[in-house]
């Protein structure tokens, strides 16, 4: 142990030695965690709209007031020419087109319904979708209100309070007559301002740690290599096991700083929720860091150059990434990926922070994802420490 | 100038061939971006596919029943649990066991039939407020659907909106991640590569017998990126074909112009390279700097996944100096909407213009070392 | 005289490409070995088998009465090693250099406080003591690795090209270092270019392709093969096919 002391003292002054290192290992999380945190939403705060109205009616004038009022749109231009219009989406001036048609509220009194056609520049697909929404909610409230106004004979007091469904973006029962109702309450657990930053944040805090990390511990042992200092410990007493212990300690070390410092930002900047209990948020990222770095050791061990050993790191990096639930629902992604999914360590790691920091999840509930982490770190170390001291 | 010009190909055949002896990397070089496209393009999607619920039914009737066995056939649903208190529900949801949850009342169907309101509750797992909302819309369309058959021919006032959506009409994920996704790879072989090699000179100190040598250092710089210029140009090409013939990406517009742009889109990431590289101490922090530096920017602030019409507008600021931004608008808009260059000159003026404020950058960075 | 490291058949394969070829030669205690060889020959191959940095594809050697590939962690202990880049850490300072290689030894504190001290003393580096290494001009580096290779006072010490890229008369004082250090009792195993070198050494091995060609005393050797100097007979030796081989 004491040859692991010496060892230490070594890596750690080999680290603090470099300056510019040494900055990005703490700048460069937080000033990311500040500018990504205020990223991270699908929150479409306005749309452009550009009005084609041919109706020129109350009715017609009132889709396009209820719209505005909304305020999640903003009346940007409007003509009769259609493809005026689509020039302007073209140019990306405007987000929306809407049509209203002639005869618009003469169909919705005679036949009690009339279309309104809609066009929305899906180019930036996510927000498409939202805005599509919005569009059908305020569409099917005004239809209500008109409900009981053209029928109010028919009305039994008080607007039908339905669960009308954004989604099925169209016939939505409204106006109440002696029929059945359903009242339906909905709430939404965890996040009940639908923040989606606070569901983001320990994500990204999760991903610069470990890029930082596993960046550097996979061009620590390469670095020796390339430097010729590697064949000198090769032929010391020193064990392999001591060996990958002394390249692991110090960067785990810094990246368990780096977490705390920003779960602390995280936390008293910006408000996330700590739900949980922190002594688990800690004790799952010791075990998580443990992976993380040891596959970049791994990495370090087999590759020749620190060139090749970042880039297949980046390569697994940004696979592990992409493919972690962080920006796209792992829901969302075919069979295979989400079986993938189980072998990613960032995906499990992710889902435990959420469950801890969001919902106050304990032992229990995270044990399954914590296991599978602890397996993964006891596998990482052992690859590490088998192909360290490789041979020509 | 002649002979300055011999020596510039001299010196970008060395560093080609000095590549090309590299055969692990260069392979790795080639395909792994071409992997990453394939991957992440058949794995990354936005849509809801599977919804897990769970029933807290009291006092079941023919009503819940009815309304529970229309969740169980609907394919986008699979019932996970079904009991007659709430008691479990909490600890379910921590654990992650299932996304909404419907909590009936006691007499459901009473409700319904006396022409009162019946009640029900239906609890989201919001944590992802995106997804939360989607399954809750979801889930309140079957809800809908039920009330609307019991409630036929009592159908109010309908405004119907016929919703089309331009450019990319089946909101088909893989259509708005792929120009992101190309400009991501594209950064890792322009950027950090060129970072990388680059620092490793400087730290060897052969960086300084180019330095005195008749090159000037233009010359070096261009000679040491422009390998890494023609590498990451036949990546964007594999990638955009793996786009087109795997995914069916579509490609309204045209190509040479997107090929243009990527190419420069490339050269401002080889320019960012290099100043990373003259800005930084050793080789590992070059590397951690051109990483870190380029990668969550890339895939957050540049339009890729989050909408830039959805930032605040500090943050709408920051993201003018994202290149990325640029380019995956340039991209989208050749691929999607099948605009020509009247359109795109904005976009490409600007990425232009980053271009030569980097490259003079860079220039400069290296001049101090011959004083 | 005891016997510090044994050869007997050692043979290294890569392939089809045999590197070394079933090499045998003793070392005494306290020698002054020359291993000598063009490059390519075999040489660095043969080394890195006794260290320990690459395992034999047949044969076997032992290091002071302890097999390399089953006893590698006593052998480990008991010899020192100075690579062709004379591998110290650039960006440590002469000090923690000492202090690290002293204590993976496990030398006490008190032990590497004292020897390092006289180590830096004797090299004359007591106002580097402190600086980083990288700072250091070559010559010191070399002496300075050379020391701490020595630091755990190892029974062997390995040197593999020592003195590569260094002016005359540094290499000078660096075979001083290398005669106190034999006549102290340690056995020095060295590779060189230098045939000059080798003539300061009290045996040398000359390797062509993987093969122990000659082995013995420089003044045998000369008179042997009736050449002036080692480096007539280096040449005459390393010519390929029809090369003369001496009995050993």
């Amino acid at each position: 142990m004491r040859t692991l002391r010496f060892l230490l003292r070594k890596e750690f002054l080999q680290i603090v030695r470099d300056r510019t290192l040494l900055g990005m290992i703490f700048m460069m999380p937080l000033i990311q965690l500040i500018i990504l945190a205020n990223a991270v939403t699908f929150e479409v705060t306005s749309a452009r709209m550009y009005v084609i109205d041919r109706d020129r009616s109350t009715m017609s004038l009132g889709v396009v007031d209820r719209l505005t009022a909304s305020g999640r749109f903003i009346p940007t231009a409007a003509s009769q020419s259609l493809a005026a219009a689509n020039d302007a989406m073209l140019d990306r001036g405007i987000d929306l087109i809407v049509v209203i048609p002639a005869d618009f509220e003469r169909d919705l009194v005679r036949e009690m319904h009339a279309p309104v056609q809609v066009i929305l520049n899906a180019e930036d697909g996510a927000a498409a979708g939202v805005t599509r929404s919005y569009v059908t909610q305020v569409l099917a409230r005004y239809s209500a209100e008109l409900g009981t106004s053209v029928r109010p004979a028919l009305s039994m007091g008080g607007a039908g309070r339905v669960a009308g469904s954004p989604a099925t973006g169209g016939a939505v029962p409204s106006s109440p007559s002696a029929g059945p109702m359903i009242d339906v309450q909905r709430r939404g657990w965890y996040n009940p301002e639908l923040n989606y930053r606070d569901y983001m944040v320990p994500g990204i805090l999760v991903v610069l740690v470990t890029m930082i990390g596993t960046l550097l511990t996979a061009m620590n042992i390469v670095r020796e290599k390339e430097a010729g200092t590697l064949d000198q410990l090769n032929v010391t007493p020193i064990t392999r096991p001591v060996f990958i212990a002394a390249k692991l300690i110090p960067l785990w070390v810094f990246a368990m700083i780096d977490l705390a410092l920003g779960l602390a930002f995280a936390h008293f900047v910006l408000g996330v929720p700590v739900h949980g209990s922190l002594v688990l948020v800690f004790f799952s990222a010791a075990v998580y860091l443990v992976v993380a770095l040891g596959f970049g050791l791994w990495i370090s061990t087999i590759a020749d150059t620190q060139q090749q050993a970042m880039f297949v790191a980046y390569s697994v990096l940004l696979v592990y990434l992409l493919m972690s639930g962080l920006f796209t629902p792992i829901s969302g992604m075919p069979g295979w990926a989400q079986w993938l999914a189980e072998l990613n360590p960032v995906a499990h790691f992710v889902e435990l922070m959420r469950a801890v920091l969001l919902k106050g999840a304990g032992l229990a509930d995270v044990a399954r994802p914590l296991g599978i982490l602890a397996a993964m770190g006891v596998l990482m170390l052992t690859l590490a420490v088998r192909s360290s001291r490789t041979s020509q | 100038m002649g002979s300055g010009a011999l020596t510039l190909r001299a010196f970008v055949v060395k560093e080609i061939r000095h590549i090309l002896r590299d055969r692990q990397t260069l392979a790795i070089l080639i395909l792994l971006p071409l992997a990453q496209v394939t991957l992440f393009g058949y794995a990354l999607r936005n849509d809801v596919r599977e919804i897990r619920i769970a029933f807290v039914d009291p006092k079941p009737d023919h009503a819940t029943i009815a309304l529970r066995s229309r969740f169980a056939g609907n394919g986008r649903f699979t019932v996970v649990s079904a009991s007659s208190t709430s008691a479990g529900l909490a600890p379910l949801f921590r654990r992650g066991g299932a996304d909404v949850a419907l909590v009936f009342e006691p007499d459901f169907a009473a409700g319904l039939a006396h022409g009162s309101t019946a009640r029900l509750l239906l609890i989201s797992d919001a944590a992802d407020p995106n997804t939360g909302s989607t399954m809750q819309a979801y889930a309140s369309a079957v809800i809908a659907g039920y009330l609307a058959e019991l409630r036929a021919g009592n159908a109010g006032v309908r405004i119907i909106p016929q919703i089309r959506m331009r450019y990319n009409p089946t909101l088909e994920s893989v259509n708005l991640f792929v120009p992101g996704l190309i400009a991501l790879v594209l950064t890792l072989v322009s950027a950090l590569m060129t970072a990388i090699s680059l620092s490793r000179e400087k730290e060897r100190g052969t960086l300084e017998i180019l330095l005195v040598s008749p090159l000037r250092p233009w010359q070096i710089i261009t000679g040491k990126v422009m390998p890494y210029l023609l590498l990451a140009f036949a990546n964007a090409v594999t990638a955009l074909l793996a786009a087109w013939l795997l995914f069916g990406v579509p490609f309204r517009g045209s190509v040479p112009l997107l090929l243009a742009a990527s190419g420069l889109y490339t050269m401002v990431g080889l320019a960012l390279g290099v100043v990373i590289a003259a800005r930084t101490s050793s080789q590992r922090a070059a590397m951690v700097g051109a990483l870190v530096g380029t990668m969550l920017p890339n895939a957050l602030l540049s339009g890729m996944i989050f909408p830039i019409s959805s930032l605040p507008d500090w943050l709408k600021a920051v993201t003018v100096v994202v290149p990325a931004r640029w380019f995956i608008v340039i991209a989208r808009g050749i691929m999607l909407k099948g605009v020509g260059i009247h359109y795109l000159w904005d976009e490409l003026l600007i990425l232009a213009g980053m271009l030569i404020v980097l490259m003079a950058l860079a220039i400069r960075s290296f001049k101090p070392r011959l004083a | 005289m005891s016997v510090a490291i044994a050869v007997r058949r050692l043979t290294r394969r890569f392939g089809d490409f045999t590197a070394v070829d079933g090499i045998t030669f003793d070392v005494e205690q306290g020698e002054v070995f020359g291993f000598l060889g063009a490059n390519g020959a075999g040489k660095t191959t043969a080394i890195k088998m006794l260290i320990g940095l690459l395992a034999p594809t047949d044969g076997d050697a032992s290091i002071a009465g302890f097999d390399v590939v089953t006893q590698a962690a006593e052998v480990r202990r008991r010899i020192g090693y100075m690579s062709q880049r004379f591998s110290l850490y650039e960006d440590l300072t002469v000090r923690e250099n000492i202090t690290l290689y002293g204590g993976i030894y496990g030398l006490t504190d008190a032990a590497i406080r004292d020897r390092g001290r006289a180590l830096v003393e004797q090299l004359g580096l007591a106002k580097a003591h402190d600086r980083l290494v990288a700072a250091l001009p070559l010559g010191w580096k070399q002496k300075l690795a050379f020391s701490v290779a020595l630091l755990h006072e190892p029974t062997i010490v390995f040197l593999d090209e020592p003195t590569g890229g260094v002016d005359p008369i540094t290499r000078r004082q660096f075979w001083e270092m290398i005669y106190a250090t034999a006549a102290r009792g340690t056995t020095v195993f060295v590779t060189t270019h230098y045939l000059d070198e080798a003539e300061y050494c009290d045996r040398v091995s000359i390797m062509v392709d993987g093969r122990i060609d000659a082995l013995g005393t420089p003044d045998r050797l000369k008179r042997q093969f009736d050449v002036p100097t080692l480096d007539e007979l280096f040449v005459r030796l390393a010519r390929p096919a029809g090369t003369a081989r001496a009995p050993v």
